[in-house]
């Protein structure tokens, strides 16, 4: 009895003890380990660590519909909270782009910012026969059966969307027919890659470099403006010949309802982040490139996205 | 001899006495949050990841507390299986089936000290295994694509049969029953939802914890408040607590045999835990001479599932430190923690940060050995636990159970889906259908389809891709054995039976 009176208490202490300790929460729309929760951890952690907030930052998990439920829960629960922040990436916009937000729209949040980006990537197994970007292109061209994709999103999200922007470019336009098969994460996609289930992985570079050190496979082609600094033998899709470029930004969105103080007091402590040395550390140790919009200009950026994928998944048939 | 060199590297990093301090707080608060219905592993390490960082803990010192927190849970998951016929976590849904009758027999300590034990076994020899084979197992799930994921899963539905209920059908009833509710959600290969009716709280399916703590503690709560008390499952006999030599000694082989089980299951991502306990209890009694007297109170029956479920946490960090690939929830969240300290596990994790990788494992077997003393004289104040009366206890539960779903995702819909599952146990246990089989349909179904679904992307709808490996050929020869064997065992173990009635 003591036990599960203690172990309750202990419980139900903790729990408000969390939220009374901290400052802001920062909301992870996912389960741990993923992108957003580690957007969620590390900026929360750096702005405590650099004083740009008083107490640490507390992350809350709220996982649900791909970011939806968060999504939701902030746009028609918290919409005044100045004391929140919730993680945002390429994969948030790509479903509102896509109406997958159960009707939510890009305009009934106040996007922050992006601070870094993680730079779309085509990978193949270090034994693969494909050597060149345009190799791959023509194999498909060819017979689109014969090679499969990998990626950590499951169907029509960005993993699966950079291979099919590449194929657009090249002139194929039987899109439909190119196989994709959404596994648990881009490490598992590797893997099957690498296993010789699928021929060809569609990822980010964070997901990558690991493997990438250890010779376990080849990068086609990267899919940013320039070559990424440290990765300077990687050919960028661009100068191959197909015009893609896809990043995996990683930034913040807060409530519609807050007042411009409040965003400008956010976009300045995110800012703050991005110019830190512990930033530009976490950003080499996990692939991602520098890549900072904060303030009133992402939100233009935002929108611009928002109509591209939207138009982008109709020509590929994901929405009507 | 290299080995051992990097192990010495490893506990010059985790034996400090600030370290050792460390494991044995994240033992005991890891032990409660097992325990604690609807608490699993995973959210305990997401709910304490950001005190590492209150308190500024180096990259060693919070690998320590969390890695210690970890082991804790999953030892602490069969505490409330065993007293309370309520699973603690998913890895500790089977211990339920022997360990609660055992209690009932009054016999609750033996069954926690042998569980404790068989824990320690699982644990430390798949972290043994760990040290030895980590970068030979990595290539494992190289070998595993699709069709062979589909063939394992397949296996695990294959000798559902056997267990649980002695009426065959109703264990297949309740696994398609499962296996339903986990079509709920965004459907991977298609991107569209299913039975979600627009709402967005269903769009990632149903949560197993919200099923499991709905079907076993709130279907508890139900029939107590039916019986008014006086009928109630609860309130075992209580003995004192001495060292069971015996029963730990019969027991050995069965910790060994379930270890391995464990461990390779645990080193396939994605399988996990939950499928190395399965497996190891399924394996121990289709070996066993004694197989009806599995789910009555067969000490073996404890002893399996707890090596298994313990020896796949361990084999769970051979893809998560090689691969990056988490082969359970919890190393999802230790991934997660990895990466904020700015550790990305990947193949080259080994050579580029050994004093991270070693530390880890000297911090795991620290944390195990120091489980295994805290845990032999816990079992004292664990037991008390039965002294409760029922009319204080059961609130109690609810209450926890409330709390650790709300915690799960914040919001009020998981709560009436626990309380839906609850009202769900509460008519099958009255048609006596067992509800084992609905979580494993639940939990392992995703996967299971997953695998069907990417296995006909891959091969243009082809079904003989399914066949197409060596790897995938002996899976399906199992699976088939699996459930053909108990339909020729049972008559071959009813004769005798048959002749003494």
């Amino acid at each position: 009895m003591k036990l599960i009176k203690k172990t309750a208490l202990g419980a139900v202490l903790s729990l408000g003890m969390f939220s009374t300790a901290y400052a802001a929460e920062c909301i992870a729309p996912a389960n741990p380990g993923g992108g957003w929760d580690f957007t969620c951890r590390q900026i929360g952690k750096i702005m405590y660590d650099i004083k740009a907030v008083d107490s640490p930052i507390q992350v809350t998990n709220m996982a649900g519909a791909g970011g939806g439920l968060a999504y939701s829960t902030v746009v028609n629960e918290r919409n005044t909270d100045e004391d929140l922040i919730i993680a945002a990436s390429s994969a948030t916009t790509t479903r509102l782009a896509q109406n997958a937000y159960g009707g939510a729209t890009a305009d009934q949040v106040r996007f922050v910012g992006a601070i870094g980006a993680d730079p779309g990537v085509i990978a193949v197994g270090a034994d693969s026969e494909f050597t060149s970007l345009s190799q791959l292109v023509d194999a498909i061209k060819a017979n689109p059966g014969s090679v499969a994709f990998a990626g950590g999103s499951a169907v029509g999200g960005f993993d699966h969307l950079k291979p099919l922007m590449i194929l657009q470019r090249a002139g194929f336009t039987d899109i439909t027919k190119v196989k994709y098969i959404g596994v648990d994460g881009g490490a598992d996609a590797i893997t099957q890659t690498i296993g010789g289930f699928t021929q060809a992985m569609t990822g980010d570079m964070s997901e990558i470099v690991g493997f990438l050190k250890s010779g376990d496979i080849r990068v086609l082609a990267v899919l940013t403006e320039d070559r990424i600094p440290g990765f300077d033998d990687i050919p960028t899709a661009k100068e191959q010949g197909f015009d893609v470029v896809a990043v995996n930004w990683r930034g913040l969105y807060i409530p519609k309802g807050v007042s411009d103080e409040v965003f400008d007091t956010w976009a300045d402590r995110l800012a703050k982040v991005a110019a830190s040395d512990e930033w530009k550390q976490a950003m080499v140790d996990n692939g991602l490139a520098p890549f900072t919009k904060v303030g009133g200009d992402f939100q233009s950026y935002v929108d611009g996205l928002v109509a591209e994928i939207q138009q982008l998944s109709k020509d590929i048939g994901v929405i009507q | 001899m290299e080995t051992f060199t990097n192990l010495a590297l490893g506990f010059s990093v985790a034996l400090t006495p600030f370290t050792l301090m460390l494991a044995i707080i994240g033992c005991f608060l890891g032990t409660i949050i097992g325990a604690l219905p609807g608490l699993g592993p995973s959210n305990g390490v997401a709910i304490l990841i950001p005190i590492t960082f209150t308190l500024g803990l180096d990259a060693t010192s919070a690998l320590v507390l969390m890695t210690s927190v970890y082991y804790g849970a999953m030892y602490g998951g069969r505490i409330s299986s065993i007293l309370l016929n309520i699973p603690g976590d998913e890895p500790a849904l089977m211990t339920t089936l022997d360990g609660y009758p055992m209690a009932k027999q009054g016999k609750a300590a033996d069954a926690l000290v042998l569980s404790g034990v068989s824990s320690f076994v699982g644990a430390f020899l798949a972290t043994i295994g760990l040290i030895i084979l980590a970068p030979l197992l990595a290539r494992v799930a190289y070998l595993f694509g699709p069709a062979e994921y589909f063939a394992l899963y397949l296996l695990a539905f294959c000798t559902l049969g056997g267990m649980a209920s002695n009426n065959q059908a109703k264990s297949a009833i309740a696994a398609c029953l499962g296996l339903g509710i986990a079509m709920i959600g965004l459907d991977n290969t298609s991107g569209m939802p299913r039975f979600t009716y627009g709402n967005l709280h269903l769009m990632d399916g149903v949560d197993f914890l919200v099923a499991i703590v709905g079907l076993f503690a709130i279907a508890e709560v139900f029939f107590f408040i039916e019986s008014h008390g006086k009928n109630t499952a609860l309130g075992v006999r209580l003995e004192r607590v001495t060292i069971p030599f015996k029963m730990i000694r019969n027991s050995f082989w069965t910790m060994i045999r379930s270890t391995f089980i464990g461990f390779f299951a645990g080193v396939l991502p994605g399988a996990g835990a939950s499928l190395g306990s399965f497996m190891a209890y399924m394996a121990q009694k289709a070996v066993a001479k004694d197989p009806e007297t599995y789910g009555k109170g067969n000490p073996r029956g404890v002893a399996a599932p707890e090596a298994g479920n313990n020896a796949a946490a361990g084999g769970a960090l051979v893809p998560m430190l090689t691969l990056g690939v988490p082969g359970s929830g919890t190393t999802a969240v230790l991934l997660a923690l990895l990466m904020t300290l700015n550790i990305t596990p990947g193949p080259t994790l080994f050579a580029d940060r050994p004093e991270v990788v070693w530390g880890l494992i000297a911090s795991l077997l620290i944390a195990n050995i120091v489980l295994l003393i805290m845990n032999v004289p816990l079992v004292k104040i664990f037991v008390y636990v039965l002294q409760v009366p029922p009319w204080v206890l059961l609130p109690g539960v609810t209450m926890i159970s409330f709390v650790g779903i709300y915690s799960l995702s914040g919001s009020y819909f998981d709560l009436l889906l626990m309380v839906g599952f609850g009202v769900l146990g509460y008519f099958l246990r009255k048609l006596d259908i067992p509800t084992v089989p609905v979580i494993l349909g639940i939990l392992l179904g995703n996967q299971m389809e997953d695998s069907l679904r990417r296995a006909m992307v891959l091969s243009d709808g082809d079904w003989a891709f399914l066949f197409s490996t060596p790897i995938a050929i002996g899976l399906w020869i199992a699976a088939i054995g699996g459930f053909v064997a108990p339909m020729f065992l049972r008559k071959v173990l009813k004769k005798p039976q048959a002749i003494t009635d």
